[in-house]
This record gives C-alpha cells, sequence and structure tokens, in this order.
C-alpha cells in the first residue's frame, strides 16, 4: 500500500534555484568579466612566483632545512624579496579566493549556505592577506 | 560535424549489423517516476527483442504499446528534428530517436532516464519551462531598425558562415541538462541559451548584438563556463557548443578592450 494516490499526489522535487521570469536579477556590471580575466592574469604572473618561491625554498642550497628565522630575516632585508612575497601574497590570495567563490556559487545549493560559506570565506581572505601585509612591513630581524 | 556515435561494437553485433535481420534480446533499465503513486523514482527492467539496427526511441514504444501504456516519455518527430525526446541513455544526453541500439552495447542492460538539472514530472517527462525561460531571456529573435527592406535581408555567404554552426540548434536541453554548473544552480543561462543568443550575435543583420551581450555579461551569463566540453559532448546536432560560448566571451572581452 502506498502512501500516495491520485487524490493525494506526492511533492514532485523541484531542481535548485529554478530560473524563472523575474530571476536573475540584473546587475549591468562588468565584475564578472573582471574576475575571469584576473584569473587568467594572475594565473600566469603565480606560474613565476609560485615556482620561484618553491624553487628557492625547498629546492636550492640545501632545501627545506636552510629555512630558519636567520633565513627569512636575511631575505627580507632586501625589497626585492619583499616585494616577490607581498605580490605573491596578494595575488594567491585574490586568485583562491576568487576561485572558490566560483566553487561555492557552483556547488551550495542553498541560498543561505551560499551566503555564509562566502562570508566565512572573505573574512579569511582579508584576515590573511592583512596579517601577511603587516608582516612583511613591519617584520623586525633583531626582535628576541 | 558527426552525431555522437558511442561504445564498442561487439562481434555478436558486427555480424547483425551484416545480415537483413536479426532480432536481438535487450534490456531496457528504465528510471520510473510517479508522484501520484509514490516520491521516491525506482528503476524498471524490460525485455524486448529489438533489431540492433533499431533505435532507442522504437524499444521505448515496443514498451510502452506492448508491454506497460503507463511508461511516460516525449517524441514527435521521431527523426532528430523536432528536440522533443533528449534522455540519459547509458549516463550520457541523447535523443533516443537517434541512437542505435548496435552503438550502446545491448549485451549489457541500457539505462534510460529523465534529463538532469529539471523537475521530472514523470517517468521522462521534465519541465522545460526554465530552460525555454533562459531561451526568451536570450531575446532568439532578428532585431532591426528603420524601414523594412522590400525584398529579402541579403547577406554574403562569409557573413551567413559566421553562424552557421549555431543554426543548427533544435532546443533539445541535451546541452543544457548536461552542464554540472546548471545542475546546482538553475539560475545560469546554460549552453542552449547561449547557443541562441550567438546565433543573432554574429548574424551580420541584426541590431541587438550589444544588448544580448550584455545580458549574457552578468553574473549567470557566459562567465559561469567553466568549460568542462559536457555540453559539446552531448549535442545531437554536432554543434562545437563550448566554442559558441567562448566565442562570445571573447565578443564581450575585446569589446571592453
Ligand atoms: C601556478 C599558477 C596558477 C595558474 C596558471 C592558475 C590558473 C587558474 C585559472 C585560469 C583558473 C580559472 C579556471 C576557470 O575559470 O575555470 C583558476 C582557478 C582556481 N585557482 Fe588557480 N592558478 C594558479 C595558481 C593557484 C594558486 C596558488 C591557488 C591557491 C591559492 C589557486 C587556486 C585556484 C582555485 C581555488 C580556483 C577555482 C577552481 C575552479 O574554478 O574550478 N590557483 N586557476
Ligand atoms: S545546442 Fe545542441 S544539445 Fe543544446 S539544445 Fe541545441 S541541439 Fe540540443
Ligand atoms: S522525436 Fe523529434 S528529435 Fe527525437
Amino acid at each position: 500500500m502506498s502512501l500516495y494516490d491520485v487524490d493525494n499526489p506526492a511533492p514532485v522535487i523541484e531542481a535548485p534555484r529554478k530560473r524563472t521570469g523575474k530571476t536573475p536579477k540584473t546587475t549591468r556590471t562588468n565584475f564578472e568579466l573582471y574576475g575571469w580575466l584576473f584569473m587568467r592574469l594572475s594565473g600566469i604572473v603565480l606560474v613565476v612566483l609560485v615556482l620561484g618561491h618553491l624553487l628557492i625554498q625547498l629546492m636550492l642550497d640545501g632545501g627545506v632545512s636552510k629555512i630558519g628565522f636567520a633565513f627569512v630575516a636575511g631575505r627580507w632585508a632586501s625589497p626585492f624579496w619583499q616585494a616577490w612575497d607581498l605580490i605573491m601574497l596578494w595575488l594567491a590570495m585574490l586568485h583562491g579566493a576568487n576561485g572558490l567563490r566560483t566553487v561555492i556559487n557552483d556547488y551550495a545549493q542553498r541560498d543561505n549556505t551560499r551566503f555564509w560559506l562566502k562570508m566565512l570565506l572573505y573574512t579569511a581572505t582579508v584576515f590573511t592577506v592583512l596579517l601577511g601585509t603587516l608582516v612583511i612591513f613591519t617584520f623586525d630581524p633583531n626582535i628576541r | 560535424m558527426s552525431s555522437p556515435t558511442l561504445e564498442k561494437h561487439s562481434a555478436a553485433l558486427d555480424a547483425a549489423e551484416n545480415t537483413a535481420s536479426e532480432n536481438i534480446t535487450v534490456t531496457f533499465r528504465i528510471r520510473r517516476f510517479n508522484p501520484e503513486v509514490s516520491e521516491e523514482a525506482t528503476w524498471q527492467d524490460f525485455q524486448l527483442e529489438l533489431d540492433p539496427k533499431e533505435r532507442v526511441l522504437d524499444g521505448l514504444h515496443k514498451i510502452k504499446w506492448d508491454q506497460d501504456g503507463t511508461l511516460t516519455f516525449r517524441r514527435s518527430c521521431a527523426h532528430g528534428i523536432c528536440g522533443s525526446d533528449a534522455m540519459r541513455i547509458n549516463g550520457k544526453n541523447r535523443l533516443a530517436c537517434k541512437t542505435l541500439i548496435k552503438d550502446i552495447n545491448p549485451e549489457k542492460p541500457i539505462t534510460v532516464e529523465a534529463i538532469k538539472g529539471l523537475t521530472v514530472l514523470k517517468d521522462l517527462v521534465v519541465d522545460m519551462e526554465p530552460f525555454f525561460q533562459a531561451y526568451r531571456d536570450v531575446m532568439p529573435f532578428l532585431v532591426t531598425k528603420g524601414n523594412e527592406p522590400t525584398r529579402e535581408r541579403r547577406q554574403s555567404a562569409e557573413d551567413r558562415e559566421r553562424f552557421d554552426d549555431t543554426t543548427k540548434c533544435i532546443l533539445c536541453a541535451a546541452c543544457t541538462s548536461s552542464c554540472p554548473v546548471f545542475w546546482n544552480d538553475g539560475q545560469y543561462f546554460g549552453p542552449a541559451a547561449i547557443v541562441n543568443a550567438h546565433r543573432f550575435i554574429f548574424d551580420s543583420r541584426d541590431e541587438a548584438g550589444e544588448q544580448r551581450l550584455e545580458i549574457l555579461n552578468d553574473k549567470d551569463g557566459v562567465w559561469r563556463c567553466r568549460t568542462t566540453f559536457n555540453c559539446t559532448d552531448a549535442c545531437p546536432r554536432g554543434i562545437e557548443v563550448t566554442k559558441a560560448i567562448q566565442e562570445v566571451k571573447r565578443a564581450l572581452i575585446t569589446r571592453r578592450f
């Protein structure tokens, strides 16, 4: 015996976030266009920055075992490496955050989940970028 | 362009191909859904005799006519023109009327289910309304200004060639319902709407290309495409769907810079 019959039909399961005549609302900005371009342009720069970073930190000159306070202090004494790390931090964080924003948009089904996942993502991104920037600029090699 | 042909031939089938008519027994495993009976969809097996040169649609007809009249599906032309019988056959979106039994390995059960991402109403019938809404939203009609010419609107062969591929669309929804972005978020326009926008954006006679580009530039437009190529693989008309989407993206970028 079934719970459902002609007079008492089972609910039809709606596809998530169905398009209607009223949604989606237009925003008339170029935000997604710039986001898409940024992913590709930052990706190209990141190839050099990230692979160079991994090469220097993990392979050359004794590999990972050479890294210590002194090594970091020595590198950040030079504006070149400060700039390298700063650009890499910003590009990788914004690139990664925008990528995860895409992933959330693609996978979160409920509007609430979508909103809170993105809030968490933006908070974590802003925190990491600001903390990283602060450290790069205020690093004190004589700290004890 | 060829339509998708798939999976390997077996020796038995090669033999069958060379003789006039040699029926084989095949199993259709169909995903049934009837909201008047149950909330759950269930898989049901049907055994039938088919010539391997027949099509999946012929099998569905035999089931409906001889075994179970409640089996529900759409079809109209039965010749790949009307676009009503797109379904998921062995996990891939195809037209039942263009899929030959011999091309999909009948030695194993052939699974048939409704296309994904749209609400199933009964068995293989889905609610196409959100799909057509996206289609309407790109203004799929010729827009011109000024006086109507007394003769036809002329166009060079090269200008016609520019959008030839996307004129072939039959609005079957095989592409849109194969897109993983659309599965989870029906707000995305989906490949079919973009294909039909492309057909007018690159038509030299049309004057609303800018407007359509603007519509597809929005947050649920072309930028949501992740280039998975599912749509190109699914299209029964062999349209290079992903390429059309990329051409719209490129037009948006070059318009801007
Ligand atoms: C090494 C050089 C890199 C290149 C060339 C690169 C390139 C790209 C491109 C072009 C996309 C967009 C894909 C699309 O629109 O479908 C993307 C997405 C993404 N990238 Fe990168 N990227 C690089 C490094 C990184 C790094 C260091 C991170 C992490 C911080 C990262 C995280 C992501 C994420 C999370 C996505 C979203 C994934 C998706 O859309 O499916 N990438 N990357
Ligand atoms: S582009 Fe191809 S798969 Fe998509 S709706 Fe048109 S004919 Fe069907
Ligand atoms: S029945 Fe018309 S396309 Fe298959």
